[in-house]
């Protein structure tokens, strides 16, 4: 679904991604991990049309995605920090991303603004919200048109318990129907009853990408918040 | 482009600095004619005025607002909406609210008090000066990400463009009174927006004492009618080549 070939890009003399191959499919829930720092969101945003490599290349269904601009159809992307124009109400911004997406949304998915209940705020402007509220509407927007690939940047910083609970059960009822998901986060005990693979990366270079029972097995534990220090301990 | 464009719209004119500024000049505009017994002297006052709050109110407003926009523009690149359309959204949106809040807030004055041509040329030179320095500011934002330098750099080109071009100009002046400088300060007048847009209402009202050095001569060279002509080509040019520097930029820029 989503390949990319020998992909570098610096920042002045920092490296943030270091020629880094990888290739994400379908049905897969991959977590990016590392420290802060190491290129994770870069590699989202070079994913996302954000960031233009210095070189490599990225392949999207196939197709190369440079200078494209449709394949974004396929994505729902949920940034680290959501900040929208303050005098927008919630109602204009989905407004506006329906709007944007009109052609691709065949049905609209619009179970997190029901779980989350943001059909009783839809009238209140984005800079009278709280960070918790406005990472919510973040998170339905990036799941409302039903993409086939979810990115989610930090999802659950922000959140309360109970509405990270039903963030992680929408995260796997969407997994289940064999969309790629794409997490990264710095709370790894939240990560272990959702994803399939971890991608480790540090210094803008790939350590490992192994699928987590692989993982479980080599280190022998069974938490992922042990299997990774004891990784890192290694290294 | 459309799409975007009417809520980036919907968001500015709800802003509360761009309602002060609608008030602020409606304020300024009715008290110049009701102060002035004349009201094409009054015209003049405001002209004066204008010329200097205008491109200062547009320019910051304008550098503001795209760096404090910048995460939701980064929501909207990941959205598929090509670069260009993004970029040209927040133009549109930007230059058209504050086009409206000049309209209200001068264009309602000038066309109960002065309802002539020379108040229709007033309303054409102060809202191309609003497009102009919004255009300006996507450019200056688009040179660094630091928002402290971009807003520097943008009350940096308003000074330049009110204060420190007529200095260098007259400068030049002593400096080469012995030669013979009309075409160069034709030339060099183009390279200000507020200059030309001085020129053109002068040219209009047609008071040669006031027009200043580089007015009269684009006068003798020009004639009036060429002259207002040939000074709104210059500020479209002022619109188009920042507009397209920042454009260009934009599309080649890391998020």
């Amino acid at each position: 679904m989503i390949e990319a070939k020998n992909i570098t890009k610096t920042f002045g003399k920092l490296k943030a991604l270091d020629n880094i191959s990888l290739s994400f499919d379908k049905g897969q829930c991959i977590a990016l991990l590392g420290p802060n720092g190491c290129g994770k969101t870069t590699l989202i945003k070079t994913i996302l049309g954000m960031v233009v490599p210095n070189s490599g290349e990225i392949l999207f269904d196939g197709k190369p995605i440079a200078k494209e601009w449709l394949y974004r159809n396929q994505i729902g992307y949920m940034p680290q920090i959501g900040r929208y124009p303050e005098n927008m109400t919630i109602a204009n911004i989905f407004d506006m991303m329906k709007d944007i997406r009109k052609e691709s949304a065949k049905q609209l998915d619009e179970d997190l603004i029901e779980s989350f209940n943001l059909n009783s705020m839809m009238n209140k402007k984005m800079h009278t919200l709280s960070g918790g509220t406005r990472q919510k509407v973040s998170a339905a927007l990036a799941f409302l048109f039903n993409p086939d690939v979810l990115i989610l940047d930090e999802p659950t910083a922000g959140l309360d318990p109970l509405s990270s609970e039903k963030l992680k059960e929408k995260i796997i009822i969407e997994k289940e129907k064999g969309k790629l998901v794409l997490i990264t986060s710095h709370v790894l005990s939240e990560l272990d009853e959702l994803i399939t693979q971890v991608f480790y990366m540090q210094d803008g270079k790939i350590l490992f990408y192994k699928n987590l029972s692989e993982l479980k097995n080599e280190t022998g534990e069974e938490k992922l918040t042990k299997a990774i220090s004891k990784i890192m301990m290694a290294y | 482009m459309k799409k975007v464009l009417k809520y980036v719209i919907l968001d500015i004119v709800q802003n509360k600095t761009v309602l002060i500024y609608t008030l602020l000049l409606a304020i300024i505009s009715f008290s110049v004619f009701s102060l002035e017994s004349n009201s094409s002297k009054g015209l003049l006052s405001l002209l004066n005025i204008i010329l200097i709050i205008v491109p200062l109110i547009c320019i910051v407003f304008s550098t503001i607002y795209i760096y404090n926009s910048a995460e939701f523009i980064e929501l909207l690149l990941s959205q598929p909406l090509k670069r260009k359309a993004i970029w040209l959204s927040i133009f549109g949106g930007l230059a058209v609210s504050l086009a409206l809040a000049f309209l209200i807030g001068v264009g309602i004055p000038i066309l109960i008090y002065q309802p002539n041509g020379t108040g229709f040329m007033m309303i054409a030179a102060g809202l191309f000066l609003t497009v102009v320095f919004v255009s300006i500011a996507l450019l200056s934002a688009s040179f660094t990400r630091d928002k402290a330098k971009g807003i520097g750099l943008s009350v940096f080109i308003w000074l330049y463009s009110s204060l420190i071009f007529d200095a260098v100009v007259l400068f030049l002046l002593f400096q080469f009174q012995d030669y013979p400088l009309e075409r160069v300060m034709v030339i060099l007048s183009f390279l200000n927006p507020i200059d030309l847009s001085r020129i053109q209402m002068l040219l209009q009202i047609d008071i040669s004492a006031l027009m200043g050095y580089t007015g009269a001569i684009f006068r003798e060279f020009f004639g009036n009618n060429t002259g207002i002509a040939m000074s709104f080509l210059g500020l479209t040019g002022w619109i188009a080549i920042p507009l397209f520097i920042s454009l260009r930029k934009f599309e080649k820029k890391d998020l």
